[in-house]
Formats: C-alpha cells, structure tokens, sequence
C-alpha cells in the first residue's frame, strides 16, 4: 500500500456535501483539503447539452453509479435472505463530482419544524400507547429555528426561487402558509406557470386548500449568488432530472462550488478514488484507504476524516471499517443502521382533454399544497401521523417514457393496433398528481452488510431490510383520498396508482432519490452516531454528513435539509474544532 | 472471419420521410420506393427478420400511422443487444442468482442477448412467414415472459429514441406524436398555450447541437 503525505482534511465523495465541507473550509481556513470521488471528473454544461437524450440517461441512467460494480441487497424483514438489486429501480445513487447533485430536479424545500423533534411532538400529542407498533422516530437534536440561518444560507447559494408564506410569523398568501417561518423573503421569485400548474391551482383554491409554487433550485431569472457565482435562468428544456443542465441553470456542485474550489491551493480534487476503509486506532481516525484508478491501493492520512458518500455509502463504510456499534433490531441494540427511511411517494394518474405539452418543464417547475404536510390530525385522517406535500410538477416529459399511458379500462391490450391508437390518442394528455410523503421510522428497517453478495473488490454490499408497515398504507389511502378530490376538480378522468405504495417495499419501480438513516444524529450517544453537528460521537476527528444522518425522512425533498446541516456542521467545525479539536458535545 | 449479415428495410425508413403531425394527427406522405441493404451488429439476417416482424405487430404500421418497420426499430434492438447494454455491462450479475418475490425484480443470470436468442427460438423460425393473426397468437402465448416484456419496451423506445440510436429515423416517431425533439428552450411558451398543442417539426439531438453525438451502444466500454 501506497502511503501518501498526511493532509488536514480528507473528505469522501465529492457531492453536494462533500464539496460544500469542502468550499467552507478551504475558504475559511487555511487547512489542506483532500477530495476523494470514485466517479470521473465535473462535466461543462456544454457536455452535459450533448447528453439531452432520454434512452441513455432517462432510462439507461447513465449518470448513475455503475450498478454492475456495486449495488445493495434488499429483504422486507429480518430472517429472510436479501438478493441484490441488480437493475436501478426505487432510488438512483449518483457518481462523479457532483454526484446526484448534478442530476437532481432541483426541488428545495425546508422541512416542518415538527420534524425536528417528531418524537416529543407525537408523544406528547398522542400518547405512546396510540402511536404506530415499533415506531423509532427520534428527536434531531437540532431544532428548526437553529437550522433556519442555514436553511437561508443554502437558499442563497443556490438561488432558490420561491414565495415566502410565513415571514417571521406573518402569514402571506400565495405562498406555503403552512411553512415554518421565514427570516427572509427567497432569494429569486417563482417560476412561470405551466398549464398542468395552472389548473392544480385553480382546484387547490375551489377546495379551499393552499397552492403554492413548489421552491426550485433551477432559477427563475439570471442570478449572483453571495459567493460570486452568476448563472442563467431556467430555459424550462424539460432535460432537469436525471440529466445534468446544459446551462448551468440548476444549481449543480459542479456550478456553484467548483468554481470556488478550483483554483484553491489548499484543494485537491482526486477522482476514480474508490474509498474501502476509514483507518482509526483508540478513537482516532488516521485516514482512509482507497483504490486509485489504476487499481493501486493507497493509504491517505489525515487530520480529519469527512464521510460524504450519500447515505447509503456512508453508513457501508462505517460498518466495513469497524467504527461504532452495528444496530441489532432483534435486541434493539446498537446505533449504526438504524432508521432506514425511504418517502412514501405516492400518486394517480389524471387524464386530460387538453394537451399539456408536457415535454416543457424542469424538474421542480410546480405547485404543490401545504395543507396535509405534516400531522393531519386524527379528526382529518384518523391513524395518520404524517402526511405530504401534494404537487403537480411539469418536470419535462420525454416521448419514451410519457407514451403508452391511458386511462384504465380504454384498452385491453397492451401492444397491437387497438393499443396503438388509443395510446396515440392519450399522448400527452397523462399527468400525474403526486405527494412526497414522510416516512417515519421503525425497529424493524435498518441496514447492515450482507453475508453473500460482495462488490467489485469484494467488500461486502450494505442490505437494507425494509417494508411498509399498516401507517404508510394509511397514509397513502388518504394521500390518494385527497389527490382522486384535486384530480376531479381539475377536470381529469382518475387513472391508476402512479409509483406508489403497494403492499409491499418494491425495487422495481422508481419512488425517489431520498433515502435517509443509519448514520443518525441526535442528542444522546447511546441512540445517535453522530451529534448535532455530524461529528461523531465515539470518534471526534470523523464527521459523516448528508441524509444518513436524517432520524426519519420528512414531507417533500430532502436536498436544501441536507446543505443547511452540512453547512451548520461547516460552521461547528470551523467555529469550534479548528480552535480546540475535540467533542463538540 | 465471420460473414456479416444485413437486413432490407424499406428506403423510406433511412429518413427520408415526412410525415409532420400537428395535434396528434398523423399525415402521411409519399415515402421513396425500394429498400436498402443495412449491416447488422447483433442478430443474423434471418433473426433480424423475425424480431422485426414481431415488433412490427407490437406497434404496427397502420391507419393511425406509421410503425416500428418504418421507424427501423429493429436496427435499433440490433444496437443495443450487439453494445453494453446487451452485454449486462450495467446490471448486477454477480452470483447467487435466486429466484425472489416480484418486488425484487428479474433476478435471473440470462443477460438481454441471451433473453432475445431464447425469446427466437419461442417466436419460433417460421414467424416471419405467418400471416398477422397467427404471428398475434404465438405473441399473446409468450405475453408473460421476459422476452415478451423487453420486446415491447424495446419496441417504444426504438420508436421514440433519438435517431442517433438507429430507431426512429427520420424522427417519424417523434413526427407521429408531436415530440418537437430536445429543443433546449421553452422558456417563452411554457406560461403561453393553455391547452393548446405546441407542435414543430422535430429536431435530433444533432440537429439541436450541431454537432455528431453517440448513444452509449456506439462507444467503447
């Protein structure tokens, strides 16, 4: 094994997080930072107007993680043998610099304040005897009102475009009523309205619900963000998620921090580095060892070790290296593992009479209502602790994967003549009216590593052990209650279930990027592995962030959640560490 | 050294077509006469020429318009099984292969080259030669099988690639639905034509560009 000089900081994965650990500390300190990315280098949005095709990177998924090197081992419960997910399906883990941040749609929400402390919220609200059998929901940690100058931050950055609904405790219509406060208006006004968007508000508004621009990351108009960095408006090419932007419209890592990084003398950017191990001794980590591309295995020491390798990666490297207590569900012991959490990401399928012209979008172009995002309470949908955001997007729609939807019932076939023209007829006229709805979490879904299923290298894969329980079937039948209602007063015929869950947890199908836990932070080191400030409890020099730290997954997307804590943990770090290295709590 | 075999196709299917299609409506135009000779990268001429035959009944040229024979869908499968994505270059094919629960999803070691080359052998050697309803029989008897499910997924997305992949030529698919080809900038119309069909005559991603552009079939792994 190849030892190189030690660095500062060594930082796993260049992501969103990895990179913007990596942007706030080069800047604000002197430190030497070391990136390791086991994908290949950023892309120019001029590469990335090339890719605007839908076989290759809609369906083939080619900005993805080469599943045939690695992928995980799904079980629905403990004692049942896992297989290897070996087609993408549910979730899509990116690679390279920038990671998923390059091919996510951009939608950036906060989450609800009761989130943050969900299990004082429902234990007080309901009693511990009414909540759902196994629930594990836990207390961040952080609270909303700590995490909001963050959130801000984030916005900033890159730009988000949105109306405000809740400015420091006064209510503004036109926006999300329902949000936590605001201590800023947003940083770019909302996008324009798509057809689709045009007739969920008017619906939304007979009912008597609360429409409001879903808050995107593709901008609005031409903006310079507080780093320096300008990039165009949104140009609505519905090529947004799933591909990278071909004008550096959606805030990418690639367009917003790279630029910052590139020229840093304290920065190094290595990429075809495939991290296998967290070296560490006495509650020390010393480093990491990797593979280079040329297959040469190295040792990389450093100061500080920052594990920003999506959720499920960092929880797999944590467990491959030895570091903390792997979590029995049986026993109920242990943290790291713990808390799984998917979304429920439920839907229907409308049909119009009009054409929507649904291949314009981008990827958070929409509107969605804040009315049953978080507890809907037992009178509006009894055994329902929390809900979703309710949306129609106009993500931009391509020919392959929008064709061949109709209305249940207008054909019997799905191949031939008959098929044929009916699908022609119902060609873009298929919407779809959707919720990213919380998941909570439960004892029973974790992860740990697999005993039979290896990667390239033969490490063991992680295996997720995870199903729906009888309360995200409640909540979707009631989801779908109130999406049927919306549907109809747009004026569309009611198709069927559009993803969705079913009785069972389902690889196959795409349901959403957000898969949270294992890595969770909290308040106490006996039910978190990391704290507040994602530093880790038993291993002050290692700090792992991103959505494997979220206790359980909230209503709408998680990204803009993700930087606000990275970017706190960036000001701990920086604040606090530097100064006198050492637990922050 | 291997003979290399080519499949006819009908010349109207190398992009010569017009068939422009405003509001769902297919027109259809006078196509050149004859056919062409084009090479094969995956299939022998005779297989090419059951697989096309089937995909033909899948999305078949008819009243409502034109189909996967002029589309020259069976190029693009050709493509595609002869490239990495034929070869399981992206899928998980590590062993065990167990056979699991539906949720799990195909879970067999058979890669898509070895699902078409099995799937021949259930169309079986005649399929060209039947007429449509019997070619439609043997079809509906192999409905549930993978073969069957990837066929006519590849079907549509022969249809409605880009050109780039060998299907679609000319852009009659796109032409067929009113797909206007990735034409960078809505931006101006996105709030504008409230239930109206925004239609032009489609674009290849080349075309947009102005540049060549190779799937990921046409590169080296």
């Amino acid at each position: 094994m190849e030892r190189l000089k030690p660095v500062d900081m060594v930082i796993v994965g260049g992501g969103w997080t990895g990179l913007l650990m990596a942007t706030e500390i080069t800047t604000r300190t002197s430190l030497s930072v070391v990136v390791l990315e086991r994908g290949g280098a950023a892309r120019a949005p001029a590469e990335y107007a090339a890719q605007m095709d839908e076989l290759d990177y809609n369906i083939r998924l080619r900005l993805m993680q080469n599943i045939a090197d690695e992928t995980i081992t799904h079980r629905h419960s403990n004692g049942e043998r896992a297989v290897p997910v070996r087609q993408y399906g549910s979730f899509h883990p990116g690679t390279g610099v920038g990671g998923a941040g390059e091919h996510w749609g951009g939608v950036s929400n906060r989450f609800l304040p009761e989130l943050f402390i969900l299990d004082t919220y429902l234990r007080r609200k309901y009693g511990f005897a009414k909540l759902p059998e196994n629930l594990a929901v836990q207390d961040w940690g952080v609270t909303y009102e700590e995490l909001e100058p963050y959130y801000w931050r984030a916005e900033q950055m890159m730009g988000v475009g949105g109306k405000a609904g809740n400015l420091g405790g006064k209510l503004i219509e036109g926006g999300n009523t329902l949000e936590g406060p605001r201590s800023h208006e947003y940083p770019n006004p909302p996008h324009r309205m798509s057809y689709l968007m045009s007739l969920f508000q008017k619906a939304s508004l007979d009912l008597g619900y609360h429409p409001y621009p879903i808050p995107t990351a593709t901008l609005s108009q031409a903006y310079t963000n507080p780093d320096g960095i300008t990039r165009p408006a949104c140009l609505c090419c519905g090529y947004c998620s799933r591909y990278g932007c071909m004008i550096g419209a959606k805030a990418q890592p690639s367009t917003t921090l790279m630029p910052l990084l590139a020229n840093k003398k304290n920065f190094t950017l290595r990429t075809g580095s495939w991290v296998r191990r967290v070296m560490h001794r006495d509650r020390k980590a010393e480093g990491v060892s990797y593979i280079d591309s040329s297959g040469k295995e190295i040792l990389q020491p450093a100061e500080v070790v920052v594990l920003s390798s999506w959720t499920l990666n960092n929880a797999r490297l944590l467990l491959l290296s030895g570091i903390g207590d792997p979590y029995d569900p049986t026993a109920g012991k242990g943290s790291l593992g713990k808390n799984l959490t998917h979304q429920v990401s439920h839907g229907v399928h409308l049909f119009f009479d009009k054409p929507l012209n649904n291949f314009m979008g981008a990827g958070g172009l929409g509107l969605g209502i804040g009315d049953f995002e978080g507890d809907p309470g037992p009178d509006v949908a009894p055994g329902v602790m929390a809900g979703g955001a309710i949306r129609v997007t106009s993500g931009g729609e391509g020919p392959i994967s929008s064709f061949g939807r109709v209305p249940p019932g207008e054909t019997k076939s799905k191949w031939g003549s008959e098929w044929k023209k009916v699908a022609l007829n119902w060609y873009d006229r298929a919407g779809e009216i959707m919720a990213e709805a919380a998941h909570l979490a439960y004892r029973q879904n974790c992860m740990d590593l697999d005993p039979t299923y290896t990667d390239k290298f033969g490490d063991p894969l992680l295996r997720l052990t995870l199903d729906w329980t009888e309360h995200e079937k409640r909540q979707a039948a009631f989801i779908t209650k109130i999406e049927v209602s919306l549907g109809k007063a747009m004026g569309a015929k009611i198709g069927g279930i559009a993803r969705g869950v079913r009785d069972h947890y389902d690889v196959t199908y795409y349901q959403s990027t957000h898969v949270q836990g294992g890595v969770i932070m909290g308040a106490s080191p006996e039910r978190s592995v990391v704290n507040p400030w994602l530093q880790h409890w038993r291993v002050p020099n290692l700090w792992v962030t991103g959505g494997s730290a979220f206790p359980q997954n909230g209503s709408g997307n998680p990204t803009l959640t993700i930087l606000a804590a990275t970017y706190r943990a960036a000001d701990a770090f920086v604040g606090r560490y530097v100064k006198k290295p050492g637990a922050l709590a | 050294m291997k003979r290399r075999e080519f499949i006819a196709l009908p010349a109207k299917s190398l992009g010569g077509l017009l068939v422009y299609t405003l509001a769902g409506i297919p027109i259809r135009l006078m196509a050149q006469e004859g056919t062409v000779r084009l090479p094969l990268r995956f299939f022998k001429a005779t297989e090419a020429t059951a697989i096309a035959a089937a995909c033909e009944r899948i999305f078949p040229s008819d009243e409502s318009g034109p189909g996967a024979k002029e589309a020259g869908v069976i190029i693009y499968i050709d493509r595609q099984l002869a490239g990495p994505f034929g070869r399981d270059r992206y899928r998980y094919t590590k062993a065990p292969f167990v056979e699991s629960v539906p949720e799990h999803g195909y879970q067999g070691k058979a890669n898509p080259q070895e699902i078409y080359r099995d799937g021949l052998r259930q169309l079986g050697e005649d399929f060209a030669d039947l007429d449509a309803a019997k070619q439609d029989e043997r079809l509906r008897a192999i409905e549930s099988t993978a073969f069957f499910r990837m066929l006519s997924t590849h079907t549509i997305e022969g249809m409605f690639s880009d050109p780039m992949h060998g299907g679609n030529a000319g852009r009659i698919g796109w032409q067929l639905i009113g797909y206007p080809g990735p034409l960078m900038s809505y931006r101006d119309e996105i709030d504008k034509n409230y239930g109206q069909p925004w239609r032009r005559k489609p674009l290849s991603l080349e075309q947009v560009i102005g540049r060549p552009v190779k799937g990921w079939e046409d590169e080296r792994d």
